[in-house]
């Protein structure tokens, strides 16, 4: 460790993050997720406040703490995750990176791959998108690759289920 | 085995109401109590005795309903189960599937003559499990040898492994099931005054007894108490788990545990299953020389069973001497890898971190006592300065010790990482048995350039770390190694994460060693050969008293190497054995490279392109391996997708 670095720097000092972004309707999904995970409580709480008077101070402060909160987030962190979450499946392995506060490398080579999912949510849907999770013998090597593409995930689970089909064993 | 379907015993009734009529003991006296508090001995008794009748009814005939309906058989294909009163269920298992057949007896059972037969596949679900109850112990003991003797397994060396040494007991009361023991007596003494409605007696007798008694010296008195009861607990319970301990190698390739002295147990585990050991050395068992050794297989019990943990032990704490050999003998190696790797050290920033951890948990414990102490009472500051003294050195010292224990490295087939003060565990595991990676990064680890690697496998825990890397290292190692042998950079996998000072000698290093034979002993450099070279032979090839599996003339080398350390090691002390063994991970992987390789590698270099992402090497490195390693053919050229 000659030095700690901060940033990364330009080339060849870092695992190269996968190629593909996920797609950019993601940032909608999460928020709309996002939003519905603070707006309910704070709903709730507003309302609460409304009707019970001699509580109001305490039913209200929360709800404005958790907006005041909840909302900015629901904002940046998608945008945040967009960037941070990259996939990439290459002839030998699957390969994604999540994360921010804890970033995480997952590789996966294809020949020990034993499942692989496509899901959608009801708001996924809406959105038009899948999430691929991809498992392997290991209770704690699963991939998952969430907002893709609908058409995206669905060739991309296809694909990875033929290679996984053509390589023999049981994969442990 | 012949394939017709067959009754569990009949006993089985007897059993449960046995059984049945203890739970009715066991619930009936504290409600006699408890009612007869309030209303009178003979009401108490006219409620209690119906109830307890009927419980023992209820039990009784469920337990016929389900014995008349349970039966099983086991033919040449599979093993089937059929359960189930209203809800007919039948279950089968595919022979050729089945992993696992534990046969166990509680006390109650063995009066009995009665065994339950656990018999499983491996998978993570109840669907892979059969469960039999009630079979005779000769029955259970055929149907274990049945199922895991098969047809087409080469017969092996079998016999005992290890047998249980009584002197082994001194290390139990130095695990922490003393304290847990001991604290818990005090709950279970309140628990059964309360039944009785003694409770408040009870605490006022000790407040009367402790009364005339400083604060602290009354501390130290509850907590010698506790300690005796602990460590009585402790020695009962290493009895009743290991008494009869015996670990053996049966024909089939089958690993059997024996053990118990109330409830016998015997476990089984394939040895296909098997992925590598774990040597764990809890601090108490640490500190006076002893070391556990877990298994890592895959399919070991998982889900619901209570005591799983138990199921993976190979060996009760013994002297580390022994942990080794056993570690050895079990994966059939002529030395242990925990004991044959040279783990590389991690950077200092990980000492940093642990040490930081170790304070956060001494002042998690100070704050609350500190702020209960300024409201409350002053004794609550002197207990947390006492704390604060005790607690800072102790903290520093297990992180530091923490750090001390870090440590990774490669060595035969296997990849070994070793973390953990306080429960320090060395893991070995099989590079065919590693199915993927994980990197995490913190901020904070991203800061101090370091990072976790795990290792992902179907085996064991999931997962095992490698934990605080530096990732700054790895890069700049595999770059090196990339430019000096092209394609073959990718060898540098995992092994190169860590130390910097090699990073310097690693190019007069290279070179001078690629076209020559390295200086030293042939052992040593032909192991790291096969460890590490681009296509590793299947399977561990450090086998004993086995001939060479492969013509390849590295591994004649390894095996007439195996042979001369298995002679070696008995006559050199540990530490000679060590060293000869010792192979720091990146030196030897760069230097073991025969002169073609190195000469490939220079060829290779041309085709670089400047300014290329190498680490992308280190990945496609480690899964090369993997697919190699694995018996798959698993392709990967510096040009495909990853890599780029």
């Amino acid at each position: 460790m000659t030095a700690t670095r901060t940033d990364p720097p330009p080339t060849g000092t870092r695992l190269r993050p996968p190629r593909n972004p996920v797609d950019r309707r993601a940032i909608g999904w999460w928020t709309a997720n996002l939003l519905l995970l603070v707006l309910a409580p704070v709903v709730v709480l507003a309302v609460l406040g409304l009707l019970i008077p001699p509580a109001r101070f305490w039913l209200v402060a929360p709800a404005v703490l958790i907006a005041a909160v909840g909302l900015p987030a629901a904002v940046a962190l998608p945008r945040w995750w967009f960037r941070v979450h990259r996939w990439e499946v290459t002839a030998t392995a699957v390969y994604t990176r999540t994360g921010w506060f804890w970033q995480e490398w997952r590789v996966a080579p294809l020949s020990r791959i034993q499942t692989v999912d496509t899901r959608r949510g009801p708001l996924e849907q809406r959105f038009g998108l899948s999430t691929v999770v991809v498992t392997t013998a290991s209770a704690k090597g699963s991939l998952t690759i969430p907002g893709l593409d609908r058409a995206v995930a669905e060739d991309l689970a296809e694909q990875l289920t033929v290679t996984t089909q053509a390589s023999p064993g049981d994969a442990t | 085995v012949t394939g017709e379907w067959r009754r569990t015993e009949r006993r089985t009734i007897g059993y449960t109401t046995v059984f049945m009529a203890g739970v009715a003991v066991l619930a009936g006296v504290p409600t006699a109590f408890g009612l007869a508090d309030g209303l009178s001995w003979p009401v108490a008794l006219a409620w209690v005795l119906p109830g307890a009748a009927v419980v023992i009814a209820c039990g009784v005939v469920a337990e016929w309903l389900h014995w008349r309906h349970t039966s099983y058989r086991v033919d040449a294909e599979r093993v089937e189960l059929r359960t189930g009163v209203l809800v007919r269920a039948r279950r089968s298992l595919q022979r050729e599937r089945i992993r696992t057949v534990d046969v166990t007896a509680d006390p109650l059972a063995r009066v009995f003559g009665l065994v339950t037969v656990r018999i499983g596949t491996g998978e993570h679900t109840d669907e892979g499990t059969v469960r039999l109850w009630g079979l005779a112990p000769g029955t259970g003991d055929e149907l274990r040898r049945t199922l895991l003797t098969r047809a087409g397994t080469a017969p092996t060396a079998d016999g005992e492994l290890a047998a249980l040494d009584p002197r082994w007991i001194r290390y139990a009361p130095l695990s922490f099931v003393t304290p847990v023991l001991g604290a818990s007596a005090f709950g279970g003494v309140l628990n059964v005054a309360d039944w009785f409605g003694l409770a408040g007696g009870v605490i006022g007798w000790a407040v009367d007894l402790l009364a005339g008694l400083p604060v602290l010296a009354a501390i130290g008195a509850l907590t010698a108490g506790g300690l005796v009861v602990g460590v009585v607990g402790s020695l009962g319970l290493w009895v009743e788990m290991w008494r009869g301990y015996r670990l053996e190698r049966e024909p089939g390739g089958t690993l059997r545990v024996r053990r118990g002295l109330l409830t016998t147990r015997s476990i089984s585990l394939e040895e296909e299953r098997l992925r590598g050991v774990d040597v764990v050395e809890p601090l108490g068992s640490r500190l006076s020389g002893a070391a556990r050794v877990d298994a890592v297989a895959t399919g070991m019990a998982t889900g619901a069973d209570k005591d799983k943990g138990q199921h993976r032990t190979l060996l009760p704490a013994a002297p580390k001497a022994v942990a080794d050999r056993v570690a050895a003998d079990v994966l059939r190696e002529p030395l242990s890898p925990t004991e044959a790797v040279r783990l590389t050290g991690h950077p200092v920033a990980a000492r940093g971190r642990r040490v930081r951890w170790a304070l956060a948990a001494v002042v998690a414990v100070e704050l609350p006592l500190l702020v209960l102490g300024a409201l409350l009472t002053d004794v609550l500051l002197q207990l947390a300065a006492v704390v604060a003294v005790v607690g800072v050195p102790v903290a520093v010292a297990l992180g530091l010790d923490a750090y001390r224990a870090l440590g990774h490295g490669t060595v035969g087939g296997y990849l070994v990482t070793r973390s953990g003060s306080v429960r320090r565990s060395t893991v070995a595991l099989q590079r065919r048995g590693i199915i993927g990676w994980t990197v995490s990064q913190s901020v904070f680890q991203r800061r101090a350039g370091l990072a976790t690697v795990r290792a992902t496998t179907a085996a064991g825990a999931g997962a095992y770390a490698i934990r605080d890397v530096g990732l700054g290292a790895l890069t700049a190692t595999s770059e090196q190694a990339a430019a000096q042998h092209g394609q073959r950079g990718g060898r540098a996998q995992l092994g190169v994460v860590g130390a910097e000072q090699r990073a310097e000698q690693r190019e007069p290093v290279a070179h001078a060693r690629g076209g020559e034979p390295a200086p030293r002993p042939v052992g040593l450099d032909e192991r790291a050969a096969v460890a590490l070279g681009p296509q590793p032979q299947q399977g561990a090839p450090l086998r004993r008293g086995q001939p060479p599996p492969q013509p390849q003339h590295r591994l004649r080398g390894v095996a007439a190497a195996g042979a001369d350390l298995v002679e070696q090691g008995q006559l050199l002390g540990a530490r000679a054995r060590q060293q000869r063994l010792d192979q720091p991970l990146l030196g030897a992987e760069q230097e073991q490279q025969d002169p073609r390789a190195a000469a490939d590698g220079l060829g290779q270099r041309p085709q670089r392109h400047p300014g290329q992402a190498v680490v992308q090497h280190v990945a496609v490195g480690q899964l090369q391996q993997l697919g190699a390693a694995g018996g798959r053919r698993l392709r990967v050229g510096r040009h495909s997708a990853i890599l780029h």
